[in-house]
């Protein structure tokens, strides 16, 4: 039986209640437990800077040539947080009320109300760290508006909200290493969990400069490791982002959550050819100003600027006026689907459609031009003004638009289209961060908690701030206060011995394939059968066929695969092959809970269950649960129920019109 | 935007480790899209080399969004290539034309060891961060956000300074091999905070030394570093660490 361990008591109270009574650990005790942390983006930085604070003996990995690179970074548009500085109505309530909502009501209450309670303390806790939020002139924090929401909770730093964050974790982590409290492992790779007794004691780790085998041991391990988007091969994740750290501790028995929930971003630059390795986002900030529209007439091939206002299709303020260009993310997405797929698409893929800045750029340049005390101006001036205005909120944006494409966003509207961009789904853990294997904690993207089955912008770095910096300080505690008598486990146990010669074995194995195909070009085909059959909108048919796909691909990439170097050397195509294998694995996961959950929900679109108008329709009497899958053997996996109940929220249809 | 493909000389630093001497392989390859990036022609051609049975050329990258500061290559005699403000990750082949003869070599530096072809150890930059680069604050009860108003001139510098992703293309470019215009950086970005007035003098000192330590060299103030930044990093920023490092030594108590 799933125990989620939420505590009792009414919701508001609930986590104050747990931070009451929560077992501690004495500072002398701390000293001598050893904890892991895999991943330094926000959740791993902030947890293992905080867990050195506290005084425990930690060891962070990441796989990168520093903690400051891990893919967090390239987080743009902000982060949530309940502070209503704006007096808009902004509580603890409506945040939480907003994301559950946002999440179609798949999440778990008392997650995301700790989520939007712990909100605030981000932000001061940045704001000491010094991250460079924006402010206005009296020198007070800035914010604004993002998808999904009615009030302007978002604080950001211009376009590059998560760099900040980051390297504010990034220096409170260095500043741990640099006292001794955290060791930090780069350029490593955890490639297996080690269980003693049940319970998680450590890892094996893969130096990637040497190509040497490590063994680390760990009171408890924490896996911050970050999403699994990259499985659809192209995705705004980065190129080394991957399952691999939590697909080693699902196979040795933390179940997975909610697989299938994968949030396509409606504000992507458009793929362009067979060579495209990644995609950009577009933050989400941009619909702030942003309008999206596409031609009236299906196959108008004339310039955008040609196409006057009334022939033009502004298709999300014409579908939710409520919202507007301000609807969730899989709401967005599905309508420029739909646009495109009817043929109204733009570009030569016809691909895409428009996000254009012409009318904001006049707007803000009329504000200007009264700030300024300036009455008559010309035209051309006001679009300069306004210019300016755009630069200063998303100059980065616009200048990374730009050298992609090579056209000026400022005089053409930017074409946009949907993309792989965050995974709900993740390790299923329950309140106190903990996977189904003892001792073993997922934090961030990578666990499945708090999000439901569609993610609001701005959320995914509160998210992990929130169970770095003030979740798993609290929560850990809870379970090291019992293994204070546990003296550190040398490696030479067999338990260590056993699970590195199982790293050793499969890394020879797939070295001594001697194949004629590369790991990228599985990779490739992985991503086309996933965005095929499982993207943006699924159907019973399409996901049986992707499932067998996958399972014939799995046999070939282990009969025919063609690694080049050697094990123990730096060799990139020897890690790209063992992460292309756990999302192989992984994407039949994916494809079997898409095809299990016959309902539409958030970013999980069935086409066999829709709205007359063409929304998601949930099934909450057969689906108001959390998969969670267990790994029972190649292929095998049993399903394991938890079941939502919402005690304060009452879910119903959820409307943006 | 008029689209087209062209064939290229590569000519790429290859070395296999730390110890072993470095040349250069010539490379020829065809049918490149002025669409494709930087990398993804890298990519072709790597792909290439694993199906013919040969080594790949080993490179850093991982956004490939120009924010990570991973991705490190010196082409054409310019660190991260020819385009202003720009990471080699968003460097496209429409920089380039038909028949060209491309130059990748990696960052050349005393305190940057290569550890594989275009790959270098950066993990001096980590070191100098650990000598004073923060707030020294722990995870807690810090006070409201709006309670340290801050100018939004100041702010707004401060800003800019911290937009440095570390890549260390301005040590690559200095023909000193300074880490100067990283390191003032983020003495300008907590040092125009309220914030990191406390630790302001000790911060200097100690990060300099550490930078010493490293084998970067002196700046003789160039400006080669300010070039080719792809975050645009100001050199006045070397200007406030100066002034702050003789402030610092004069004043100092210790």
């Amino acid at each position: 039986m799933l125990d989620a361990k939420i505590p009792e008591g009414p919701l508001d109270d609930k986590w104050e209640d747990y931070k009451g009574h929560v077992k501690l650990v004495n500072p002398s005790n701390k000293r001598r437990l050893e904890i892991i942390v895999i991943g330094s983006g926000l959740a791993g930085a902030s947890a293992a800077a905080s867990l050195g604070e506290l005084g425990y003996k930690v060891k962070c990995f990441c796989f990168q040539d520093s903690p400051r690179r891990a893919h967090s970074i390239a987080a743009q548009g902000g982060i949530n947080a309940a502070k209503n500085y704006q007096n808009d109505g902004d509580s603890v309530f409506r945040l939480f009320y907003d994301t559950v909502k946002g999440g179609d009501y798949r999440s778990r209450e008392a997650n995301v109300h700790r989520l939007a309670e712990v909100s605030a303390h981000i932000i001061d806790q940045c704001v000491a760290q010094g991250v460079p939020f924006a402010r206005e002139y009296g020198g007070l924090l800035s914010n604004r508006s993002f998808g999904g929401t009615q009030v302007q909770r978002t604080f950001y730093a211009a376009g590059q909200t998560g760099q900040q964050l980051l390297i504010g974790a990034y220096q409170a982590l260095e500043r741990q290493i640099a006292l001794g409290n955290v060791a930090m492992y780069t350029r490593h790779e955890m490639l297996e969990l080690v269980m003693i007794d049940g319970k998680a004691r450590g890892i094996i780790a893969r130096n990637l400069i040497s190509g040497e085998l490590e063994r680390h041991f760990g009171h408890a391990v924490l896996l911050c490791s970050g999403g699994y988007g990259n499985v659809f091969y192209l995705s705004t994740n980065a190129m080394g982002s991957n399952t691999t750290a939590i697909w080693k501790a699902h196979k040795k028995g933390a179940y997975f959550g909610n697989p299938c929930y994968t949030q396509i971003h409606p504000t992507c630059i458009p793929v362009t050819g067979e060579h495209q390795s990644k995609l950009t986002l577009m933050s989400e900030s941009l619909r702030n100003d942003g309008r999206i529209w596409v031609p009236k007439k299906k196959g108008d091939n004339r310039k955008p600027n040609e196409i006057p206002a009334e022939e033009r299709d502004y298709y999300l303020e014409r579908r939710y006026p409520a919202y507007g260009n301000l609807v969730p993310r899989d709401v967005a997405s599905r309508a420029a689907k739909e646009r495109c797929d009817a043929g109204y698409g733009v570009g030569t893929s016809k691909q895409a459609v428009y996000l254009d800045f012409a009318s904001a750029i006049e707007r803000y340049g009329h504000v200007e031009a009264s700030k300024r005390g300036l009455s008559n101006v010309d035209a051309d001036t006001i679009i300069t003004f306004g210019k300016e205005v755009i630069k200063e909120k998303y100059g980065n944006l616009f200048d990374m638009y730009e050298k992609i494409t090579g056209e000026n966003p400022y005089v053409v509207p930017m074409r946009i289209y949907p993309a792989v961009h965050y995974t709900m789904g993740g390790l299923w853990v329950d309140y106190e961060l903990m996977t189904t294997i003892q001792g073993l904690y997922a934090l961030g993207e990578c666990n499945f908690s708090d999000h439901g089955a569609n993610r609001l912008g701005a959320s995914a770095l509160m998210q992990g701030l929130a169970d770095g910096y003030f979740v798993i300080p609290y929560t850990i505690g809870n379970y090291l206060a019992n293994e204070i008598g546990t003296a550190v486990i040398p490696t030479s146990h067999p338990a260590f011995v056993d699970a590195e010669a199982a790293v050793k074995e499969r890394l020879e194995t797939l070295m001594n394939i001697k194949g004629n195909q590369t790991a990228e070009s599985f990779h490739k085909r992985l991503g086309k059968i996933m965005w095929d059959k499982c993207g943006m909108a699924r159907n019973a048919q399409g996901l049986q066929e992707a499932i067998t796909e996958i399972q014939q691909l799995k046999k070939e990439f282990w009969s025919d695969l063609k690694i080049s170097g050697a094990i123990k050397d730096f060799n990139p195509e020897l890690d790209k092959a063992g992460r292309v294998a756990d999302f192989i694995e992984l994407g039949e996961l994916i494809c079997k809970d898409a095809l299990q959950r016959a309902e539409s929900c958030g970013g999980h679109f069935r086409e066999e269950s829709q709205t007359e108008e063409g929304e998601a329709l949930r099934h909450d009497a057969e689906f108001m649960y959390v998969s969670a899958w267990e790994y029972v053997g190649d292929h095998k996996w049993e399903l394991h129920k938890e079941e939502l109940e919402y005690e304060v929220v009452k879910p119903t249809q959820r409307s943006y019109k | 935007m008029e689209h087209y493909t062209m064939n290229l000389t590569l000519k790429v630093w290859r070395q296999a480790n730390n110890k072993s001497e470095g040349r250069f392989e010539t490379y020829q390859v065809n049918g490149i899209s002025s669409e494709m990036s930087f990398l993804e022609m890298f990519d072709i051609l790597n792909e290439r080399l694993v199906i013919e049975g040969k080594d790949p050329i080993a490179f850093d990258h991982d956004c490939r969004e120009g924010i990570c500061g991973m991705c490190s290559m010196h082409i054409n005699g310019r660190p991260h290539g020819p385009w202003h403000a720009t990471t080699t990750c968003q460097l496209h082949m429409r920089a380039f034309k038909d028949g060209d003869t491309i130059v990748v070599e990696p960052w050349r530096a005393v305190g940057f060891p290569v550890i594989k072809d275009l790959i270098t150890d950066r993990s001096a930059f980590d070191r100098i961060v650990q000598a004073g680069g923060f707030i020294s604050i722990n995870t807690g009860n810090a006070v409201d956000g709006n309670s340290i108003p801050i100018e939004k001139a100041k702010a707004d510098a401060s800003f800019a300074a911290a937009a440095c992703i570390a890549c260390g293309a301005c040590v690559a470019a200095c023909k000193n091999a300074s880490a100067s215009l990283f390191l003032s950086a983020k003495i300008a970005h907590l040092g125009l905070l309220p914030q990191g007035q406390p630790e302001r003098k000790d911060r200097v000192l100690s990060m300099i030394a550490q930078m010493d330590k490293e084998q970067f060299g002196s700046c003789t103030f160039t400006g080669a570093c300010e070039a080719v930044c792809p975050k645009e990093i100001s050199i006045t920023n070397i200007s406030r660490m100066n002034k702050d490092y003789l402030m610092a030594g004069l004043s100092s108590e210790k």
